[in-house]
């Protein structure tokens, strides 16, 4: 079984390409990588999913065990566990961390919750060195952020809702910091928010501190300016913040501070993102617009070169979990994204593949995305959301 | 400038002469209550539902007299005793009360933005009678009225708020409705009550009473909530009152003679006021309830009258 992709645009940071050439795909590898002629299309590197928070907690090796069968009978997409750092994510005891890293998880963390005592997260970080798996940590002081449902600032002051101070992220940032620093752990920081949290991972990585971090598409291309429509999809841990966080998250990003991108895709049904503001749950989706806003918003006006971006959703990220996939290097697994950077379409929350809804980006006009998907050799996603319209544009682009 | 707007859900979004309009109709409307038959037919016919989702007598009852006075019929929905007790969505029951086609829904809820939902959701007209920590624009109106009845005019007037600004939707809806006026507006508490950057909205900022009461022409007292106290924000009700808690003495020795003492209601009586000062000369608190039940006829007027028609 192979596949060629012909004239595209090969964006393949592991091995500092940048060119058109058609990629062949055999057996699930990528089997060669030559030069051919011009075409407009791209192709990327996949980047590899991961599943965050499911239910029950992925707490045991039997969740884990679950997890991946069920990801191999059913899934199109790599899946790769994270285990939980704590039982039942309270904070109070240890996981049995060794046994998850053994049943197959990647890395270790409470997202969603803080562990807000330092001294265990002290000693998770140390029984996990021996299996060179990051502790992800969501960097949230619970007291700090009680009672919050969006940024502390001018817009919360005025909407009379109850605010974070960005402090009740970067004093965690400073914590984690300082653990990996005495535990020689490697401490990634998930979903980093505040341009005081920036500060804090650039100065720790200056020193040599195991420290890492990701962004989501929607604190690089929001602001809490956007909560003053009341819209519950414009509510999330850790919230939108300022101008000012913004351009130095995207600063952070292009300079490498900031190591990956990642959605902090948070589905949730209808009624839980309908009502009233305080009421309603965290978090937005994130998979199906995370490539082409950040194309059309960072990309397109040059705040963002195209192979950073390419970094940052594939090699970047796979370097930084110590998996496989990143390259097109020959050998390498056969997960490549093709790129269709011209047509302009329409974010519809109604069209999307997932079940859920819940984004804030819906209205949004875009120009580019992602236009196929392969993961090891096999196409799972064609056009997206775009349909049967973009498909046909894009006809005679890229051939298989 | 007529009244173009469907609902009345903040005053940020009203411009001087919108709340100049809506202050007019509310003053021209006062004389109803003198009456010996309290009541013109300028609403007859249309139905209006309170949708208090807060225990509140004084608004709801307001409201409720404004609507009778203008011959509308009006529904009182507590949510205590009906359908949000089996659990029912704030959504879901409202979309029920719009399908029996009111005309103006009066909303209050504690969750700020509850009445921009409704807005968005329902048909009909909206007005918020206070949500969550957000705005009251009825209650900015009638001390507005209010003001304006003792003092004659706006312009250059200096007014202190002081106690739990972070916590109250009235500082927020004073705050604008003053400054677009022309008023200068001091806000003042234990910095713990004050909500952060609130400088941006245009006003100035005072930790001490004996400070923020100097040499203004009204001050407006807030209602400290029990819970602040367990909730860490202060230490005591005790020291509160001390401290932050206006007294004769303290308007003697610091206040101007002729200011006015203002509060929203109810009153803690012994702790941000003393009794002295609620039932003394300085205070018109019980001519913001009056002025209250004018300016609720004005706005449910404007919003569901007939467009230039005199009551």
């Amino acid at each position: 079984m192979s596949l060629l992709v012909k004239n595209g645009r090969v964006i393949d940071p592991a091995n500092t390409t940048d060119g058109v050439q058609d990629v062949l795909i055999a057996h699930g590898k990528i089997e060669r990588v030559g030069k051919r002629l011009e075409a407009p299309a791209g192709a990327e590197v996949v980047d590899a999913a991961r599943m965050a928070n499911t239910s029950p907690v992925n707490d045991n090796r039997a969740v884990t065990d679950y997890i991946l069968a069920t990801a191999r009978a059913d899934g199109t997409v790599r899946v790769h566990p994270i285990g939980a750092v704590t039982r039942g994510l309270r904070g109070e005891e240890l996981a049995e961390l060794a046994e998850l890293a053994e049943a197959g998880c990647v890395a270790f963390s409470d997202d969603g919750a803080c562990v807000m005592n330092a001294g265990l997260y002290r000693r998770a970080m140390e029984y996990v060195l021996p299996f060179g798996l990051p502790v992800i940590s969501h960097a949230e002081d619970a007291p700090l952020a009680r009672g919050f449902t969006m940024n502390e600032g001018v817009v919360s002051t005025e909407l009379g809702l109850p605010g974070a101070p960005a402090a009740a992220e970067d004093v965690m940032v400073a914590r984690d910091i300082l653990l990996a620093e005495l535990t020689g752990a490697h401490v990634h920081i998930a979903h980093l928010s505040t341009a005081g949290a920036v500060r804090l991972v650039r100065e720790g990585k200056s020193r040599g501190v195991r420290v890492t971090a990701e962004v989501t598409p929607h604190h690089l291309l929001l602001t809490e300016d956007a909560v003053r429509t009341f819209d519950p999809n414009t509510k999330m841990a850790p919230p939108l913040r300022t101008k000012r966080d913004t351009e130095a998250l995207l600063e952070a990003l292009v300079d490498g501070t900031i190591d990956c991108i990642a959605t902090d895709h948070a589905p949730h049904a209808l009624a839980e993102k309908e009502g009233e503001f305080d009421a309603a749950a965290f978090g937005i989706v994130g998979l199906e617009t995370a490539v082409a806003l950040l194309l059309d918003r960072l990309v397109r006006p040059g705040l963002l070169p195209l192979a950073t971006l390419v970094s940052r959703l594939s090699r970047d990220p796979a370097r930084l979990l110590g998996l496989r996939g990143g390259s097109l290097a020959p050998g390498a697994p056969a997960d490549v994204t093709i790129l269709d950077p011209d047509t302009e379409w329409t974010v519809d929350p109604a069209r999307f593949r997932s079940k859920s809804r819940n984004t804030p980006f819906g209205g949004f006009t875009l120009t580019g995305g992602p236009w196929m998907t392969i993961v090891g050799g096999n196409v799972v996603q064609a056009a997206g959301q775009r349909g049967a319209a973009v498909r046909a544009a894009a006809e005679g682009e890229a051939s298989l | 400038m007529g009244w173009t707007r469907k609902h009345l859900l903040t005053m940020r979004e009203l411009d001087a002469s919108e709340i100049v309009l809506l202050i007019d109709t509310a003053a021209s409307l006062q004389e109803i209550a003198t009456r010996e038959i309290k009541k013109v037919p300028a609403l007859r016919g249309k139905t209006i539902v309170n949708l208090f989702y807060e225990p509140s007598t004084r608004t709801r009852t307001s409201f409720e007299i404004a609507g009778k006075w203008l011959s509308a019929d009006v529904i009182n929905f507590s949510a205590g005793g009906s359908s949000t007790t089996k659990g029912e969505s704030f959504i879901d029951t409202a979309k029920t009360i719009a399908a029996m086609s009111p005309d103006v829904v009066i909303v209050r809820h504690s969750s700020a933005g509850a009445a921009e939902l409704l807005a968005r959701t329902l048909p009909c007209s909206i007005v918020n009678a206070g949500d969550g920590a957000h705005e009251h624009p009825t209650q900015a109106l009638l001390d507005l009225l209010t003001i304006r009845e003792k003092k004659a005019h706006f312009d250059g007037l200096h007014v202190a708020i002081v106690g739990d600004v972070a916590h109250s939707r009235v500082a927020r809806s004073d705050i604008h409705g003053m400054r677009k006026l022309g008023m200068t507006v001091t806000v003042a508490g234990p910095p713990t009550l004050i909500p952060p950057f609130v400088q941006e909205l245009g006003v100035k900022v005072s930790y001490r009473l004996e400070d923020a009461i100097r040499d203004v022409d009204v001050i407006m007292m807030l209602r400290l909530q029990h819970e602040r106290m367990t909730n860490g924000l202060i230490p005591s009700l005790r020291e509160y009152s001390r401290y932050w808690g206006l007294t004769l003495e303290k308007l003697a020795s610091h206040a101007r003679p002729d200011v006015l003492i203002m509060h929203p209601g109810p009153v803690n009586r012994g702790i941000e006021l003393s009794p002295e000062v609620a039932d003394g000369p300085y205070s018109v608190i019980l001519d913001q309830v009056t002025k209250g039940v004018a300016v609720r006829m004005g706005v449910l007027l404007l919003l569901a009258g007939s467009k230039g028609e005199a009551p």
